[in-house]
Parts: C-alpha cells; structure tokens; sequence
C-alpha cells in the first residue's frame, strides 16, 4: 500500500461496517422467529381476521410475538388501527 | 467410544471439504485412529480432496442398502494408516440415505474408530440433515461475508433442534466456529468482517482462523489434504484448529497483516 492509499483509505468507511450492521439485525431476528411456538403465525391469521370483521386494518399491523421469561412468558398482541390514529396494544 | 463430529456449513463453497479432509488427517497424524465420511450424495467430492477417487469400489449406499460391507467399502489412506474415507455414493436417489442405516454405519465405525468426521453437503436437504443428526461436536466452516455468516446461523438453529441429542434431551452438541478464507489485508482496511465481528454475531468458540492462501487451491489440485503442507499458513492454521479441538491452549495466528518497514509502508510493495 502506497502513500495515496493510506489517505484515501482513511477517508472512507468501510463496507465490512455496512456488512456488520446488516447481519447484525438479521441475525437477531431470525433468532428470535425461531425461538417462537409454531402457532404465532396461524394465531396473527385469525385475529387479523376475527379483527378486520369489525374494523378496517393493515395486515402489516398487526404483531403477535412471544416472550420468555424466568418465572413467566408473555405473549404480546400489537395492534395498530389504521384510521383515525388510534392504536390498541395488549 | 467414539465421539462424531460434522463439519458443516449451510452454504456452499465455503471450505467444508477442505475441513474435513485437514481435520481428519489432523486427528490421524496424531494417533487417532479417524474415519472420515462423504455424506454429499450424489456429489460425491471428499475422495478428490484426499486423492483416492481411483480406489473407490464400494460406497456409503452399498453399505447402508447391505451390497458390501463396511471393511470393502472403507478406503486405507496412504498417508497415515490411522486414516480411512467412506466414499459418498454417485447416485442421484437422496432417499438412499437412512436414518436407521446412517445409524448402523456410525455404529460399528464406533466401535474400533476414536474419531468419526461427517463432511455435510451444502444446503438443509437430507445429506446435511442425516450429517448432523447423530453429531456430538459440530464444527461450523464460515466464510467471512454476510450471506455464509447468515447460513451459518441457520445451522445453528438446526444443530439445536433436529439432532438426536436434542430430541433426547441430552446435552447439546459442542458447536465450534471455523472462520475460513480470511485476509487480515482486507480486515485491516475495513472491506471484509473481522474474527471478532463474526464471533459477536454468531456468538460461538473460536476453534480456528484459516487465512485464504493458494496452498489451498494446490492441495485440492494435487490430492493432498492441505495441513500436510506443513509450511504453509493454512496448513499451519489447521494443525493449531486440531490442536485446540483435543483441548491445547494454543492463541491463533495469522490474523494480522504481517508488518512492513517504513520504506515499503510509504513507496508500497
């Protein structure tokens, strides 16, 4: 590596940072889809539609996960309304 | 009792031959009486990697459909009498491979063998699957750049779930991080992720850094696992990965660009 190198090299970040910052996240969701009961994703189905009976939402907007915990496991039901702002959660 | 181990990946490649090949005769240049086993059905490459593809007569189907038995099919190594290869077989019938004659075969390999290495296909399909099942260590072959770090992870979702230790509730399989093709050049001048980046994401032991070197390449030309190219980095890389397998403390080398003087530094070279 030259002289001009050394400038040029110090002047711009890398794409290993870019790369780190991606798999960063991905990996964390993967992991955590993973370590979800097989049931989450038929049980978004029914509530999206047991809920768009009633009110008009975003498929999008709706999110079912599962946390666990030491003494308790929590499951989280996020519903955000499309019209009008209003959002529902738990 | 033999302890199995499977060199896998996700992604294809990677170097998950190339591990194989060098863990394996690794393990036998040290006394340790190693089969090592081609689970890539259909694509049948391990036996190129060690340089016996012309004294194949028997494969690892035979055995399992009972065609021949284990001794015709095991191949002796030149090199090490320690040494010996189960050829994968060529056909094209993925369904050939059985859990029960997977078992079978593992079985009686166990019973006068210390070390058995299960080289896994690319992909999640049947090989790899059938690699890892009956695993006691795995060693995950990761390459550093984004789409191997991601299937690597995936592995490890596998290797927690669908091994036989995790369906019998036993303890888990000893997963180990293999980084391969790594140039601390690159690493140095931010364009490839460092060990420590892939370590933070994967979050696994570090068993070995194999720096990308053309040894690599002219071991696979010539037949000749590449940690018998003793003077060579990767050789050298995977004599120390054999050596912290069976529990030496030993630091890795070869992740640092080695340094140049002033006048090369400032004119290049």
């Amino acid at each position: 590596m030259g002289l001009l190198d050394y400038f040029r090299a110090s002047r711009k970040k890398g794409s290993a940072a870019v790369a780190r910052e991606r798999l960063q996240i991905l990996v964390a969701h993967d992991r955590a889809e993973r370590h979800q009961p097989s049931y989450l994703p038929k049980l978004q189905e029914e509530l999206i539609a047991v809920i768009s009976k009633y009110v008009k939402i975003d498929r999008r907007m709706v999110s079912v996960s599962l946390e666990r915990g030491e003494h308790q496991d929590i499951l989280e039901l996020n519903i955000v309304l499309s019209e009008g702002g209003t959002s529902a959660s738990r | 009792m033999a302890r199995i181990i499977v060199v896998t990946s996700g992604k294809g490649g990677v170097g998950k031959t190339t591990t194989a090949a060098a863990f394996s005769m690794g393990l036998a240049k040290r006394g340790y009486r190693t089969a090592v086993i081609d689970f890539d059905v259909g694509l049948r490459n391990l036996d190129l990697i060690m340089g016996c593809e012309r004294r194949v007569v028997y494969d690892f189907v035979n055995v399992i459909n009972g065609e021949a038995n284990l001794n015709q099919a095991l191949i002796r190594d030149k090199r090490s009498d320690n040494l010996y290869v189960l050829p994968a077989s060529q056909t094209r019938d993925k369904e050939a491979l059985t859990r029960d004659g997977v078992q079978g075969v593992l079985e009686e390999l166990a019973k006068t063998f210390d070390y058995i290495v299960c080289d896994s296909p690319a992909g999640i399909e049947r090989g790899a699957t059938m690699a890892m099942y009956f695993a006691d260590d795995a060693v995950v072959v990761t390459n550093p750049e984004v789409s191997s770090v991601r299937d690597s992870d995936r592995m490890l979702g596998i290797l927690a779930s669908k091994s036989r230790r995790a369906e019998n509730n036993e303890e888990p399989i000893r997963e180990y991080l293999l980084l391969s093709r790594y140039s601390p050049e690159r690493v140095e001048k931010g364009e490839m992720l460092s060990v420590k980046d892939v370590q933070d994401i994967l979050s696994l032991d570090l068993i070995g850094v194999i720096p990308e070197s053309m040894a690599v390449l002219n071991a696979s030309n010539s037949g000749v696992p590449v940690i018998l190219d003793e003077a060579s980095e990767a050789g050298q890389a995977y004599m120390d990965m054999v050596g912290r397998y069976l529990g030496e403390a030993l630091p890795h080398r070869f992740l640092e660009v080695p340094k140049k003087g002033l006048f090369r530094r400032l004119f290049g070279g």
